[in-house]
């Protein structure tokens, strides 16, 4: 393979794991924004999106349909979260928001594993993969997976979309304001509410959408699933600065390209020209083995973040308060 | 136009309120003296739905306000321009004047509306694209009264409009309310500055600890020996 297809395939790959922790990350700085809750069940409303995806076709219901049932199945579990376990504690302190974080994820778990249970599915579940996601292109000399293309794409429209609504309409523009200064935000007439919902009903549906490439990426699904990408938005959030939804897609591709760069250049020795010296350099101190360390790494870097830039790379002044 | 009765607020167990009562007619305006910690702010946040009242009623236009939400209370006609001019500090302010607007459905109206308010402080519109929180503190002002009078209100309450600002500044927004109150919008005045607001308004409530301690009109209280030891400074 040569230096320059691996590089492009490397970027490929990087845009679309960044694609995915940038959809996850957007809802959870969303909410953070506003409400200053982080919101830990939100790995679990991706999981849940992958339930209901995974059911839908195995229902035998075509895979447009099927995607569009996870969709609206999440976004409506997504709200009904909202307005049964946010609403009722809004204004509590912080940790009882998180405790119920935590609280809320326990109850979508558990209830994915009845609901697998009564179903007679086994616990890990072999995930439906559509065709159009399976396999590879090949464009040129490259050759890509379908899932990766998928991602980017999708990422990017989305992301685009997203940006559409928080800055050309009123919606979008009352979210930012609510963000900004809450109270300052009711008195221009904000119903926050509303504002509120509609941040979780956007977040639950970026969610449903990663839900459904992680698991065609992991290939298989069960109850947990969510912990580890709810962390890794969490790291998004946090590189590209939390509560900002530009932020929290910086971050996620910046995190996408870390990771990427994290398993690429321990690879990149074993693929150079017998005889380089830049390949016995690497394969000296950067072993394909190292590959395996990269969440540590990644958690290293997240440390150092917190350590020296807490407010992210494109982080913002804490919110003024109204005394 | 505007009356409350006998209003209790409660911030825990503080009482910041302890039984307020004051009236506004329409197109008049009112001024709310008095020194910090009086319960001042508290009775205009009471107004525009942000703290619920404990006991006593608030009636608006026959209306009770206490149980309304304050984007109910906005859409009723009522605007509160707050203390510390919270502007939405990285939008811009031409964003900042949109959600001064966000109930209203009328674009070409709003086009006007902000145009109106160029016209009204020139400065805004040569700042229009810029953030919010980049502009002085007198400009800050311009753009949160600004900001308010985007949603057409009938009854303005304005917080402090003065604080912390040059007097060329104070003159400058004082004028403007006096050009508001010409042009027919009512509005209810919280000020520390105890004689400029007696200069502007037509009646006045002096506020001390969660009561109101007198009332009257402004010429009446301005010669009040008492106001006019405590408030006045002469």
């Amino acid at each position: 393979m040569s230096l320059e297809i691996y590089f492009i395939q490397q970027l490929v790959n990087a845009i679309s794991i960044g694609s995915l922790y940038a959809l996850m990350a957007v809802g959870l700085a969303m909410v953070f924004g506003i409400l200053r809750l982080i919101n830990f069940a939100h790995g679990d409303l991706m999981m849940v999106a992958a339930y209901i995806a995974a059911f839908s076709m195995l229902a035998g219901l075509p895979f447009p349909v099927a995607v569009l049932v996870m969709i609206a199945g999440t976004v409506i579990i997504g709200l009904l979260m909202e307005r049964i376990g946010y609403r009722s504690i809004r204004g509590a302190p912080d940790v009882a928001a998180l405790l119920t974080s935590f609280a809320i994820g326990q109850i979508l778990q558990n209830g994915t594993l009845l609901i697998t249970r009564f179903a007679q599915k086994p616990i890990q579940l072999a995930f439906p993969s559509p065709d159009v996601l399976n396999g590879v292109v090949a464009i040129g000399l490259i050759t890509v997976p379908k899932l990766n293309i998928v991602s980017l794409v999708a990422g990017v429209i989305l992301l685009a979309l997203l940006s559409w609504f928080v800055t050309r309409t009123n919606l979008g523009l009352s979210m930012r304001a609510a963000a900004q200064d809450l109270q300052a935000a009711q008195l221009m007439g904000i119903n926050i509410n509303r504002v509120i919902a509609t941040a979780f009903a956007i977040g639950s549906g970026l969610a449903a959408v990663a839900g459904l490439l992680f698991a065609v990426q992991a290939g298989q699904i069960n109850p947990y699933m969510g912990f580890t990408p709810v962390l890794k938005a969490f790291i998004a959030a946090v590189i590209g600065g939390f509560g900002s939804i530009q932020g929290a897609v910086v971050g996620g591709y910046v995190l996408g390209g870390l990771e990427v760069l994290l398993t690429a250049l321990p690879g990149l020795g074993d693929i150079l020209p017998v005889g380089a010296p830049a390949r016995e350099f690497l394969r000296q101190w950067l072993p394909s083995s190292l590959t395996s360390y990269r969440d540590a790494f990644v958690f290293i870097i997240l440390i150092l973040m917190l350590l020296f830039r807490p407010n992210g790379i494109l982080g913002q002044r804490q919110r003024e308060e109204m005394q | 136009m505007l009356e409350l009765k006998d209003v209790e607020v409660s911030y825990g167990n503080i009482r910041a309120l302890k039984g307020v009562s004051l009236r506004v007619a329409d197109g008049e305006l009112v001024t709310l003296i008095g020194s910090n910690g009086a319960g001042k702010s508290t009775t205009l946040k009471t107004i525009s739905g942000l703290l619920r009242p404990k006991a006593g009623t608030l009636t608006y236009r026959g209306q009770a306000l206490d149980h309304l939400p304050p984007y109910a209370i906005v859409a009723l006609g009522i605007s509160h321009c707050p203390e510390g001019r919270h502007v939405f500090a990285q939008l811009s302010v031409a964003e900042n004047l949109r959600l001064g607007a966000v109930q209203r459905k009328d674009r070409g109206a709003i086009q006007r509306d902000i145009e109106r308010v160029y016209d009204l402080f020139p400065v805004l519109k040569q700042r229009y694209g810029q953030a919010a929180g980049t502009l002085s503190g007198g400009e800050q002002q311009m753009l949160a009264i600004s900001r308010a009078l985007m949603s057409q209100p009938r009854l303005m309450l304005l917080d402090e409009p003065s604080l912390g600002l040059a007097p060329i500044l104070v003159r400058a927004i004082f004028d403007t309310i006096r050009q508001l109150k010409r042009d027919g919008t009512t509005i209810l005045l919280v000020e520390q500055n105890a004689r400029l607001a007696l200069d502007v308004a037509d009646r006045a409530y002096v506020m001390e600890t969660g009561r109101i301690m007198f009332e009257g009109s402004a010429v009446e209280l301005k010669h009040n020996p008492q106001v006019e030891h405590t408030y006045l400074g002469t």
